[in-house]
């Protein structure tokens, strides 16, 4: 399962994510991260059973954590099965079935954004 | 055996037409062999779902009262052309919205169109005495419009060059996003399924064939623009009635950072007379190749890194000095097969028969680039076509009175038969009075030896004559050496603050 991560940078710099491994024994892999000065955000996927212990351990730390349900998610009736977005994704989130339908494995999404700006149709969006 | 389109109509009016798409066609003939092939299938049908920058459509308003002429028109705040009578426009596909850009475009106002949506017409005009009226604001639907008639210059490329960049930064192009490092690779195209992919000699393709357009029956109209089927870049113009169309078949869209486009549905049904026509049909994505093109180069002439075929495209990894590199799709394969499944359950209904062109289409065309002209200016841009002349047997008297009235220095001498044979300066005029026993015509006093341009000269090559002969004006001749123009030292100062210099 993934949670997305926000912490400030304000307060010390712990490094939260190194904590929360040691502290609970989950291998934690960070998919995605952006960090700047201020604050940072990073996406990071766990074992499922893992999840609520790693959330409460990372809010005890002083981080905001969200569960993430959903990947990008696909307009159907505005996607029209052309592909544009199959090589730009850097998971192999988009593949074709056998009949050139365009396949979504949601749960592979980083939610890095990029397909969402190579779709010629406006057909994915983001979870907000 | 052979068969003829005559024969073959009358089994889809029968209802006994055995039509198959372009994509069962190399199976077919694989069990079937060609003469097989040839009696088993009447009709094959093909099909292409891709961006087609190249589209648009003519659009008849009606007229308002009090009537207007609308000379600028905007559709949802796109503007479209209004160069033509009073409520006439054409709408462009690829034109952008005044207020959102590339985010919405003449393509959605044709898709709004078609999906139902009203459209709000904004139009200006000077106001005539036939139609006094200035502006006019009024929403519309299709329906509301007495023609919608879709015309595309360019539609359904025979084949297209892949896509793949080797700068070290994301490009966006027509070709969609294109990852740094030749990170992807993306193309477009139905191969096996394109239209004239299956008829490269245009036997049946051409002026009057009625095609699948956008879920509409339409119709070609002949050699698209940028028609290159030498290079096996055929093209097609095309046109089919807006009010027939299908959403399914038609959608707008937007290339991030380059524009926006019309996803446009056509398919074009090909009659199985012969083996010639088994044959072509029998085309398969590995057959087809085009060139990988590298558009890190921002020139008309890319280099290509190598070839593929659409069976390597579409397989979803090409192979790149030694990395798999993976390929999107622009076109959709998918809708591509709706388009000749459509086309082939109306031929199987019968409601479209086909025919053979009323006028074909030059299958050894070959596009050229531009014909640019020099970059500076030409002597036609500046030169004096108010010529005054004289005639070779004139008195030198005649030649003096016109360079007074014509307040000119130089008078070219023209024979009887109008053609350049000399000229004279107000010098020689000067010279000949103050010695009067000499001469008394033009023509003994006149130069012979006449230092010329020509109208598409650049201004640059002239001046240089100008100052090489140490002479301040040129005749401006044409082919047979009539003066068009004189081009004089002064023309030279329309270059000084003009539209040349900046």
């Amino acid at each position: 399962m993934k949670l997305l991560v926000n912490f400030s940078r304000g307060k010390g710099r712990k490094p939260i994510i190194a904590q929360v491994v040691r502290d609970t024994g989950v291998l934690i892999n960070v998919e995605r991260a952006v960090i700047d000065s201020s604050e940072g955000e990073a996406l990071i996927d766990v074992p499922d059973d893992a999840c609520r212990l790693v959330r409460d351990r990372m809010a005890d730390l002083g981080a905001t954590v969200r569960i993430l349900e959903h990947g990008v998610s696909l307009d159907e009736s505005e996607c029209v099965d052309c592909g544009a977005c199959i090589s730009i994704c850097p998971r192999e989130v988009f593949s074709f079935d056998t009949d050139f339908r365009l396949h979504v494995v949601e749960e592979r999404c980083i939610l890095c954004g990029k397909c969402m700006e190579a779709c010629p149709h406006h057909a994915l969006t983001l979870p907000v | 055996m052979r068969k003829s389109i005559d024969q073959i109509n009358q089994r889809i009016r029968d209802g006994n037409a055995h039509v198959v798409t372009a994509e069962q066609m190399p199976g077919i003939v694989a069990e079937l062999g060609e003469e097989g092939a040839l009696k088993e299938v009447d009709v094959v049908t093909t099909g292409t779902f891709g961006a087609m920058c190249s589209s648009g459509a003519f659009l008849n308003f009606g007229h308002a009262e009090p009537p207007i002429r609308m000379e600028r028109i905007w559709l949802n705040d796109v503007e479209a052309y209004g160069g033509l009578a009073a409520v006439d426009a054409y709408i462009g596909a690829t034109q952008q919205s005044t207020t959102r850009e590339e985010q919405y475009g003449g393509a959605h106002v044709i898709e709004d169109l078609v999906s139902g949506k009203a459209v709000e017409l904004r139009a200006i005009s000077r106001g005539t005495d036939c139609y006094p009226r200035r502006t006019i604001t009024t929403e519309l639907l299709l329906e509301n419009l007495n023609q919608a008639t879709m015309c595309n210059p360019r539609n359904a490329y025979q084949r297209y060059n892949a896509a793949v960049n080797t700068t070290d930064r994301t490009l966006h192009t027509y070709m969609g996003t294109l990852l740094p490092s030749c990170g992807n690779i993306t193309y477009s195209g139905a191969g096996l399924l394109n239209p004239v992919t299956n008829d490269p000699k245009l036997r049946f393709i051409g002026s009057g064939v009625p095609i699948f357009l956008c879920g509409s029956q339409g119709m070609v109209i002949g050699e698209g623009t940028q028609h290159s089927p030498a290079g096996g870049f055929g093209t097609l113009m095309v046109t089919g009635d807006l009010k027939q169309m299908s959403q399914d078949f038609l959608r707008a869209a937007t290339m991030t950072g380059y524009g926006v486009t019309l996803y446009v549905g056509l398919g074009v049904p090909l009659p199985v007379i012969d083996t010639e026509v088994v044959r072509a049909t029998a085309v398969r994505d590995e057959d087809i190749t085009v060139d990988l093109i590298d558009y890190g180069v921002p020139s008309r002439n890319r280099p290509a890194l190598k070839k593929v075929t659409y069976a390597e495209l579409r397989s979803g990894v090409v192979n790149l000095n030694g990395d798999e590199v993976r390929t999107s799709s622009l076109s959709s394969f998918r809708r591509a097969r709706l388009v000749a499944e459509t086309l082939k359950n109306w031929i199987e209904r019968g409601s479209m028969e086909l025919c053979i062109p009323t006028r074909p289409i030059d299958p050894k065309k070959q596009v050229r680039p531009m014909h640019e002209t020099v970059k500076g200016p030409r002597v036609l841009d500046i030169m004096d076509r108010n010529v005054v002349s004289i005639g070779e047997n004139e008195e030198i008297k005649t030649a003096a009175q016109k360079l007074l009235k014509g307040e000119t220095n130089h008078l070219p001498v023209i024979n009887t038969k109008g053609r350049l044979v000399g000229i004279v300066t107000t010098f020689d005029i000067s010279k000949a009075v103050a010695n009067p026993q000499k001469a008394s015509l033009v023509r003994d006093i006149m130069k012979k030896k006449v230092v010329t341009t020509t109208s598409d000269e650049a201004v640059d090559i002239a001046v240089r004559k100008l100052e090489q002969y140490n002479i301040s004006a040129l005749p401006v001749v044409d082919a047979q050496n009539h003066v068009v123009a004189m081009l004089t030292a002064m023309d030279l100062g329309k270059l000084f603050g003009g539209r040349w210099l900046k």
